[in-house]
């Protein structure tokens, strides 16, 4: 990169400092901390997803024997949490971008002095407890809550039907949660277009579903690549929603593992599912990232 | 001896070389341009004495003392950067200020001093704001402001004019000139601009590739231009090679002549000792207003433009049209030999 | 009348987008001054009753105390040391560049169900017990990637021209740094913090893995939802909003203060 530019050294003169010593003291306290507590952890789930029960069948006790089969086990045997989850958390991705995208361009070229106002709104469930949050849409939602009662004063529910413990909820659950994690990078993306742009494309094309689809977008996709992103990952893996809004016919791979871990205390098995998951997700990030074009990623 | 005195300096970014070895006196008190395109290494040469660039090879000093290597901190040489580099989070009084408080003069005194400078530069009424509140060209003058507060011996400036529109920019060389002269300090003042530097030098250094071309005072530079790049890079040039600089009388070495020093005469013409001719035809003759510019393809193999003001109406340049046989006439001393 | 509409509709769009988003919240708010019995679901009447009593529920003001100790030392350790990672990222060459990046990146797309598992396996297998330190510790984890982003963005887009002419007027290394740089990336640095905060204080997931017997707030919540949650959790849930937005709201009164003075 830094090469491409000394013909240009002339004119841009930002060439990056060499002091090499200097960046790896500055780099090293931070990755050390990465390395010890978020590689060298993996390396240890690693090991563990391959143990088997310790011949003494204690709770909690087990040993190393190389067992890859776990990892097909653990596939097969929750392979409808799986597909739930990635299902689940593409449908919470197509929505909230549904949501987020025209929200955020209201916001970078629509909103005037509400501009700020709308950014506040839209980071303030950062400021509220995630938790409390969820637990507000099973009330709203709940069997006593208001939307049921409307709906079923309207006649559009029958008297015994419910909306939470379904599939929807679940899902509404998880747009609502990653919101704001698909919209503000779409906002900061579409607020660096300058305006003047879209006059121009205005001024070529003449006409505004162009100058969206030929202009607009296309500026916008690092944001829509990093809000998609900041959603998919984490829905992909919560259990939080599934189990508030959800019953045990909604529960995803988040649910699984932690029921491993916690209540089955079945560690080999949670550890494979972890690395499915996370291995899936890689994989999927990848062609994604390679076919929206996007390499930088952070 | 020398202010400055610059011995073999080289410097490469990766696998291009940006400066390829120069030499080079700055006297004190003179006004010294590097001129030269983007990429011939103008910039990095005054980038070296700034500090903010090691050089790979050569010496600079400064005065008796030798700086090649000292960090830009610990040189009395200070910057006008291309845009200023105005600090965005500190007024312009604190801007002007903040060499001062680095060099720890005390509080009135560096604010009675920042304050004159302000005011040097006709701009007291601003020094309260932010610099983002400022035009382009009163940011320009307190970049100067904040350097020349210091008192350096030397100033350097980077394009400084670069981003000003044409109006401003001429206002701004005058003054420029004017504070150069009040203050006696050495600039060293780098632009790609060649009219900019006829009009404010007292010597002119042409670079090219990484090299020097040419040293000299802009007339030196204009008139008897060394090497065909600064022939062609101030102004415009009529260069004479191989056969076409035989038949002038020339050694075959090439020779360059302004447009605006050859006259046109009819090809029953007897030119004198003491001046050059070539015959050729008169193909092109262009009204320009201010002048007339008139081609010809002289027979030996060049192609000659000559320049005419139209000093009188009905213009004297008539006397010729596109198809005739002319000779294009100059006297001898007008001419130089140029290397390649 | 439909021509105003279909002028207007994407603000209409978005209206509704941001009453979506603050549905929940209100709610939560509203139900702070419920007259609840234990299973705070149904509106049964204003009360002010959880706002005078909030440390009632046994264990609600400890577990919010936990929060925040947690909360304020991981966002000072992780701010300083994702800062440090950004300005190596932002001002220097160095080899390993890519693999730094990756680094980075990594945890943040790990889901972090992962994370808080691979972290308690290793707890469990070198036998550190689970506890607020090992919470502690998973927060600056998963903190770190957050800030570099954050700050990298805001060193990337200073003009190096500023410390060049800093160093110009005779400013060392040390000077530079304190009075130009430092300056100019402190909104960046701050926002990491603030998102920091935000992360840590909010964590469930990564929390619950490897919290052990000790309760942070978010884990209180999620234990009493399983018999109620009581009307004070609301009260504290819309403490920090209230006094979320007023940082906030004093952040700009503050800002705009200091260019009215300087202007």
């Amino acid at each position: 990169m830094a090469m491409a530019h000394v013909g240009a050294a002339e004119q841009t003169h930002a060439p990056k400092k060499r002091g090499k010593k200097t960046a790896y003291l500055l780099l090293a306290p931070g990755l050390l901390w990465l390395i010890i507590f978020f590689v060298y952890p993996l390396i240890n789930l690693a090991e563990t997803s391959t143990k088997t029960p310790a011949p003494t069948f204690e709770t909690g006790e087990f040993v190393q024997t190389f067992r890859f089969m776990n990892f097909i086990d653990a596939f097969v045997d929750n392979q409808e949490q799986f597909y739930r989850s990635f299902i689940y958390a593409l449908l919470a991705t197509v929505l909230a971008l549904a949501i987020a995208y025209p929200l955020a361009y209201a916001m970078a070229f629509r909103a005037g002095a509400w501009r700020n106002f709308m950014l506040l709104m839209v980071v303030a469930p950062f400021f509220t407890s995630f938790l409390l949050r969820t637990l507000a849409w099973k009330q709203i939602l709940g069997a006593e809550g208001p939307v049921v009662s409307t709906l079923q004063f309207l006649g559009i529910l029958p008297p015994d039907a419910t909306i939470t413990a379904t599939a929807f909820s679940v899902i509404m659950g998880l747009t609502y949660n990653f919101l704001p994690f698909m919209t503000l990078p779409i906002y900061a993306s579409l607020d660096r277009i300058d305006y003047r742009l879209l006059e121009a494309s205005g001024d070529l094309y003449a006409n505004g579903a162009t100058t969206f689809r030929k202009v607009t977008l296309p500026l916008s996709m690092p944001g829509v690549v990093a809000g998609t992103l900041l959603t998919f990952i984490p829905a992909s893996g919560d259990y939080i929603n599934a189990q508030l809004l959800g019953s045990p016919d909604n529960y995803m791979i988040g649910n699984v593992i932690n029921s491993r871990f916690f209540r089955v205390v079945d560690y080999p098995t949670a550890a494979s599912l972890s690395f499915i998951l996370m291995a899936t997700i890689l994989v999927l990030v990848i062609i994604y990232i390679r076919r929206a074009g996007t390499d930088e990623l952070v | 001896m020398a202010l400055i005195q610059i011995r073999g300096l080289r410097k490469t970014f990766g696998s291009v070389t940006a400066v390829a070895g120069i030499t080079l006196d700055i006297e004190s008190g003179e006004f010294i341009t590097l001129l030269g395109p983007s990429g011939s290494g103008k910039t990095t040469v005054l980038r070296m004495i700034a500090g903010f660039e090691n050089p790979d090879e050569g010496v600079i000093t400064l005065g008796e003392e030798e700086i090649t290597h000292l960090p830009p901190f610990d040189r009395d040489v200070n910057t006008v950067f291309q845009d200023y580099a105005l600090f965005p989070h500190m007024t312009i009084q604190e801007n002007v200020e903040y060499g001062l408080r680095t060099r720890k003069v005390a509080k009135a005194e560096r604010a009675r001093q920042a304050l004159e400078a302000i005011t040097s530069v006709k701009l007291a009424h601003v020094a309260d704001r932010l610099p983002h509140q400022l035009s382009g060209g009163q940011r320009q003058r307190i970049a100067l402001a904040r350097a020349l507060v210091l008192r350096p011996k030397v100033l350097l400036l980077d394009e400084p004019l670069g981003a000003l529109d044409r109006q401003l920019r001429e206002e701004m060389q005058i003054e420029l000139k004017r504070i150069q002269r009040e203050a006696g300090i050495t600039f060293i003042f780098v632009t790609h601009d060649q009219e900019e530097a006829m009009r404010m030098s007292d010597r002119i250094v042409v670079f090219n590739e990484g090299r020097i071309e040419q040293v000299g005072t802009p007339e030196e530079v204009y008139e008897r231009p060394a090497t065909r790049f600064v022939a062609g890079f101030l102004g415009v040039s009529n260069i004479l090679e191989g056969e076409a600089s035989r038949a002038v009388g020339g050694s075959g070495a090439s020779i360059s002549i302004r447009p605006e020093r050859i006259r046109i005469e009819p090809d029953s013409y007897k030119s004198s000792g003491e001046e050059s001719a070539l015959v050729g035809l008169l193909t092109e003759v262009a009204y320009l207003g201010a002048n007339t510019i008139f081609i010809i393809e002289a027979d030996a193999g060049a192609r000659i433009s000559v320049t005419k003001l139209n000093q009188e109406l009905p213009s004297q340049n008539v006397r010729f049209a596109t198809g005739d046989r002319v000779l294009a006439v100059w006297r001898k001393n007008h001419a130089s030999e140029i290397s390649v | 009348m439909s021509r105003w509409f279909s002028k207007n509709l994407i603000r209409i769009y978005a209206a509704i987008a941001i009453l979506y988003i603050l549905l929940p919240i209100f709610y939560t708010i509203a139900f702070s001054f419920n007259d609840a019995d234990k299973r705070n679901i149904v509106w049964r009447g204003f009360t002010f009753e959880a706002w005078l009593n909030p440390c009632e529920p046994i264990g609600i003001c400890e577990s919010l105390g936990n929060s925040f100790k947690v909360g304020i030392t991981s966002t000072i350790i992780a701010t300083l040391l994702g800062t440090m990672i950004a300005f190596a990222l932002g001002r220097y060459n160095f080899k390993g560049r890519s693999t730094t990046n990756l680094l980075i990146f990594l945890p943040m797309a790990t889901p972090e169900v992962v994370l808080g598992a691979s972290l308690l396996s290793m707890f469990i297998n070198i036998n550190v017990g689970a506890g607020l330190v090992a919470v502690t510790i998973a927060h600056i984890m998963f903190c770190i990637s957050f800030v570099v982003v954050t700050v990298k963005a805001r060193v990337a887009s200073l003009d190096p021209k500023l410390e060049e002419a800093a160093r110009d007027l005779y400013a060392n290394e040390w000077e530079t740094f304190r009075r130009v740089t430092l300056p100019l990336v402190a909104p960046g640095i701050g926002a990491a913090a603030l998102l920091a905060f935000a992360l840590s204080f909010d964590d469930f997931i990564i929390t619950n893995f490897n919290s052990g017997t000790v309760n942070t707030f978010p884990e209180y919540v999620w234990t009493a939802s399983l018999r109620g949650v009581p009307p004070q959790a609301n009260v504290i849930g819309t403490l920090m909003f209230v006094i979320a937005l007023a940082l906030v709201f004093a952040g700009q009164v503050i800002g705009k203060r200091k260019l009215a003075k300087k202007s």
